[in-house]
């Protein structure tokens, strides 16, 4: 088998050619339904919330809270997973996957330990999303400080 | 009207999302990085407040509504504290979720096991 | 007394008579439930409903199945643990630990193996060669993966919400072991071609058919060469688990050497599951050529089904740090020669 980088970009090709992408359009249409739902929960918690007369700030706080709950739980119970299975991004990229990321590895390394393991590897997939986060929030604090 | 808003807007965030998945080579760690973080740089602009305005959870749900808050605590506590705020405006708007997550998932890792797929 | 063929194949038997080769006296496979659904499900010596095999973790559930594999092997050939001189087993788990804590409990000297999912490939090569030299009467070569321990390896935890692209494929579930002796009844290893590592730059992980693909072409074209035979000498050739879409480039890229593999070629990791299974590519893991020998072609060879194969496990050989750091995958595949019980010498 020759190795030249030229052989290598012609196999590279060949594999693209003989690799299916992925069913976008399907994909897409399922990760429309099921993250529309999913922020419709949200907007139901968010709307019994602030007709029960709790303010709008703690709303937002409750919200998010209840949603992590259901992620999570949904993930213990070992639904969220085939939830993410069909429905992608659908139930990735709500607050409840977010709550999926922190809870899979939790319960997959409590084997592990509840120091090295559940404590060390909780934020083993969201750890990025809240460092990234905060970095970008803090450049946003700085400008605002700074053009104010 | 409210729930059809949050409805459109939040599964349009999911199929952008989607379609970076199955059409380009960014892992979707790195998607949802890129979604907080342009949530935040969105928010500091101001305009992802309008998107809220208009669609209430389906802008705060998905996870930009996250970098949104962020942004949105930072420039609150600068206004309150000046150059403190900085410092501390971000962790208080992931304050509620985070903790949240910290302890409903530790309650589930004492609990449930993975399950064999 | 010549032992070798070409550039990098091994004869075996004294004097390349395949008579005397070493041969495979007993094989024995264990898998879990979803192997046990698939086409070849009735293939398996055990179907477990229990993936765990009675244990608390995926690893000990992983050693579990190689320790219980390689009893049953031994007893299946009629010889006790004392009789095996060496045990030659690998997994993909990190240090190799499926293999090392399942084999504490067997008590037999122990060669720990890694070629990724060609490991089991590499365990009968070099079983057959200590039979082949006189240093062992009888020794175990095999191989195992368990799916939710190498999800945990390589990829990540369980219960996450992720889609599985249609070029991912399934670790395989189980053990599969065989008994390679120097006499007694059973297909004969005739001869094995190893391979060398190549790799072609592909760094998609979840496309590792079109990583390996090309090592499978290298060792079969060098095989091949040096046999001075050609796909047609073989009733099958059976790749590891180079899945669907390896199994199409493994077929465009033996046409483009001269080779025509449409009409004996097949892969078991297209074997081991059916398209209804959601598999995607297909399986793969130590275990799918383990198991997928064990059980399927080993019953095909002793009753005159099939009478010559080469089989050809197929590893990638990266791991989830290579991986971060944007290598591409190197990999390997070894082929060995199996005849069943009509020898005949065409050599």
């Amino acid at each position: 088998m020759q190795q030249t980088e030229q052989a290598k970009k012609q196999y590279q090709k060949m594999v693209e050619r003989a690799s299916p992408g992925s069913r976008t359009f399907a994909n897409s249409l399922k990760a429309f339904v099921v993250g529309g739902l999913i922020c419709d929960v949200g907007q139901l918690i968010r709307n019994l919330l602030l007709k029960g007369g709790v303010s709008e700030d703690h709303t937002a706080i409750y919200t998010a809270v209840i949603l992590v709950f259901l992620g999570v739980l949904l993930t213990g119970l070992g639904v969220y997973d085939k939830i993410g299975k069909f429905a992608g991004a659908g139930s990735v990229v709500p607050i409840t996957g977010f709550a999926n990321s922190v809870a899979a590895p939790a319960i997959e390394y409590k084997k592990e330990g509840y120091v090295l393991g559940v404590g060390a590897k909780m934020f083993l997939v969201a750890g990025p999303v809240i460092v990234y986060g905060t970095l970008a929030a803090t450049v946003v604090g700085l400008i605002y400080y700074l053009v104010k | 009207m409210d729930y059809l808003k949050a409805f459109l807007v939040g599964g349009l965030m999911c199929v952008v999302g989607q379609i970076l998945i199955d059409r380009t080579k960014i892992t979707p760690a790195r998607i949802l990085v890129l979604f907080v973080v342009l949530g935040c740089l969105l928010g500091g602009l101001g305009v992802y407040g309008k998107l809220v305005d208009f669609a209430g959870a389906g802008a705060t749900v998905p996870l930009p509504g996250f970098g949104y808050a962020m942004s949105k605590s930072v420039m609150a506590e600068v206004d309150k504290n000046g150059l403190i705020g900085v410092e501390t405006g971000a962790f208080k708007a992931m304050a509620g979720g985070v903790t949240a997550a910290v302890l409903f998932s530790f309650l589930a890792s004492l609990v449930f096991s993975a399950k064999a797929k | 007394m010549y032992k070798n063929a070409g550039k990098q194949t091994l004869i075996f038997g004294n004097d390349g008579d395949p008579a005397s080769a070493p041969r495979i006296t007993a094989c024995a496979s264990i898998v879990g439930p979803k192997e046990g659904e698939g086409p070849l499900g009735r293939d398996f010596d055990v179907v477990s409903q229990d993936i765990m095999f009675g244990k608390d973790t995926w690893e000990k559930a992983e050693s579990e199945v190689a320790r219980q594999a390689v009893e049953m092997a031994a007893n299946k050939a009629g010889l006790r643990l004392e009789d095996i001189r060496f045990v030659l087993a690998g997994d993909l788990l990190n240090q190799c630990i499926g293999s090392s804590f399942g084999m504490r409990a067997v008590g037999r000297p122990f060669f720990g193996l890694f070629g990724a999912c060609s490991t089991f490939g590499e365990a009968l090569v070099l079983g057959a060669a200590l039979v082949d030299g006189g240093w062992a009467d009888h020794v175990i070569s095999s191989a195992s993966s368990h799916f939710c321990s190498a999800e945990k390896t390589f990829r990540f935890p369980l219960e996450l919400g992720t889609q599985r692209t249609p070029t991912a494929s399934w670790t395989v579930t189980g053990d599969g072991a065989a008994v390679v002796s120097a006499f007694g009844d059973g297909p004969r290893i005739t001869a094995a071609t190893a391979g060398k590592i190549v790799d072609m730059g592909i760094k998609d992980v979840s496309n590792m058919g079109a990583a390996m693909a090309p090592a499978v072409a290298d060792t079969l074209t060098r095989h091949f060469a040096d046999m001075n035979a050609g796909p047609d000498h073989y009733d099958v050739i059976a790749t590891g688990d180079l899945g669907r879409i390896g199994k199409e480039l493994l077929i465009e890229l033996m046409f483009k050497e001269g080779y025509d593999l449409t009409k004996n070629f097949t892969d078991c990791g297209v074997e081991i599951y059916g398209p209804e299974q959601d598999a995607h590519a297909g399986g793969s893991g130590c275990a799918c050529a383990a198991v997928t020998f064990s059980g399927h072609f080993y019953k095909k060879l002793t009753s005159g089904k099939i009478g010559k194969m080469l089989l050809v496990p197929t590893g990638a050989l990266m791991n989830q740090t290579t991986a971060m750091q944007g290598e591409s995958i190197p990999s390997i595949a070894h082929a060995v020669r199996i005849e069943g019980m009509q020898i005949t010498d065409n050599r």
